[in-house]
């Protein structure tokens, strides 16, 4: 218990004294995992959009393999991603291992088939009569299935805030192709780790604080979000 | 120039199962057609495959403009419209919805205005239109499909029983935008009902169906 209380101490001791450390911590944390769910978000929406839209032949295959990667274990994408980018590796002329965009593209392989497989059940669980209506009132095919993609808008949030919660809380990955360098690689979970092994409890508790501070106040917009999108119809019923 | 629709020996099944079999009628411009007959008797499917949401087996599906034949493609899904039984409101307001049809056409913004302001207004939806559409009751969720339709002024208006859920001030009020678009001439409306007095009310033409045949005229 008063390792608790010292850890919540010290993490607003850190937070309230601005160390810069932390706030760079923090914000490189934030930016890769931002940069990496924008990627995923790119991508995977319009694939789980197309999976959810559109018949074509291994689609069944698609949806399973993306359903088994959501489960991907990261520390198996950072060995995969290491072998590829280190030196004797096919890409280690890039140059990429113990960098930032190294760990970008680890979080974005973990997010993107969240971001798809839930994008794809969001559209998936739209009512059929969206399209049908829609194609009554004159729409394109295209214009349907824009229209049916809208009407799973807050599901597709769901999917990406789904993923930045992934992203944000993965470790084994970014640790493996990263490389925790302080400055340059280290954000808040290869610190968290640090700290840990280093036995500076305190200070690794203080930082998962601030990581769990930030993981519930994008919980706290996504509730905010879903509640706007969703209506009280219960007193027509 | 409005639009005719003439179907011969329409045939369209569902897992072997005909649901209209060899049908074959003609609806005429400008006028109010009653279709009529038990459930089952493929009154909604001959809606739908004459709004073209769903393509027919075999036969015959042929609207002319004059002597014209028009090929069934987007531009001809433009010029009529099908208010489904269960409407399907999106989930934004009430405007926007009305407005949906002319958006998707890529009208200029101030005509859209207009245009849904007066549909909404003909369905008694005005005070309404920027509620999210979700929220409406069934009769004003009905009467939100049925301006949606409006306000692409179609040249046929196919409605799939656009009465049967809702009570009796509503079904009035959708008689009496029937009534108004008749009167008007420029819309040619084809519905389905149970009500016999409906129809009666309703119907210049009534087509009697039963077990996917057009069995009176």
């Amino acid at each position: 218990m008063d390792l608790l209380l010292e850890g919540f101490s010290k993490a607003f001791s850190l937070i309230l004294h601005l160390d810069a450390e932390l706030y760079g911590i923090i914000f490189l944390s934030l930016k890769i995992s931002c940069i990496a769910l924008c990627v995923a978000a790119f991508a995977g929406i319009p694939l789980g959009a197309a999976l959810g839209l559109k018949r074509f032949p291994a689609k069944g295959a698609v949806i399973s393999l993306l359903n088994t990667f959501m489960g991907l274990p990261p520390v198996v994408v950072g060995l995969f991603l290491y072998l590829l980018l280190s030196r004797s590796g096919p890409l280690g002329v890039l140059g990429l291992l113990y960098s930032p965009t190294a760990m970008v593209i680890a979080q974005t392989i973990l997010a993107l088939p969240i971001v798809a497989s839930l994008s794809h059940s969001a559209v998936v669980g739209v009512d059929p009569i969206i399209r049908q209506a829609a194609m009554t009132l004159g729409a394109s095919p295209l214009q349907v299935s824009w229209t049916v993609v809208k009407e799973a808008r807050f599901g597709i949030l769901s999917a990406v805030m789904a993923a930045f919660g992934r992203v944000m809380a993965e470790v084994g990955a970014i640790l493996i192709v990263g490389g925790n360098i302080a400055g340059l690689t280290r954000v808040m979970t290869t610190a968290i780790a640090l700290e840990t092994d280093k036995g500076n409890f305190e200070l690794a508790l203080a930082l998962g604080i601030i990581l769990l501070t930030l993981s519930l106040l994008i919980n706290i917009l996504l509730h905010l979000i879903q509640r706007k999108g969703t209506v009280n119809t219960a007193q027509w019923a | 120039m409005g639009l005719n629709l003439t179907l011969s020996n329409v045939l369209k099944s569902y897992n072997g199962k005909a649901a209209l079999d060899h049908c074959a009628v003609s609806f005429s411009q400008g006028a109010v057609h009653v279709l009529m007959g038990p459930n089952g008797s493929g009154k909604s499917t001959l809606l739908r495959v004459c709004a073209l949401l769903e393509p027919i087996d075999d036969g015959e599906l042929v609207f002319r403009s004059g002597e014209r034949v028009l090929a069934p493609d987007l531009a001809l899904r433009r010029r009529i419209s099908l208010v489904l039984p269960r409407v399907g409101v999106f989930n934004e307001t009430v405007y926007k919805n009305a407005a949906y049809g002319l958006t998707v056409r890529g009208i200029a913004k101030n005509v859209i205005a207009a245009k849904v302001d007066e549909s909404l207004y003909a369905v008694g939806l005005a005070p309404k239109k920027d509620d999210n559409a979700l929220t409406l009751s069934s009769g004003e969720t009905q009467r939100l499909g049925i301006a949606r339709a409006l306000a692409i002024e179609p040249e046929i208006l196919f409605l799939d029983e656009p009465t049967a859920s809702i009570d009796e001030d509503n079904t009035r009020m959708v008689e009496d935008i029937i009534k108004g678009l008749h009167r008007a001439g420029k819309t040619t409306v084809i519905l389905t009902t149970h009500d016999r007095d409906q129809a009666l009310r309703m119907a210049d033409h009534v087509v009697m169906m039963k077990l996917g045949r057009i069995v009176e005229k």
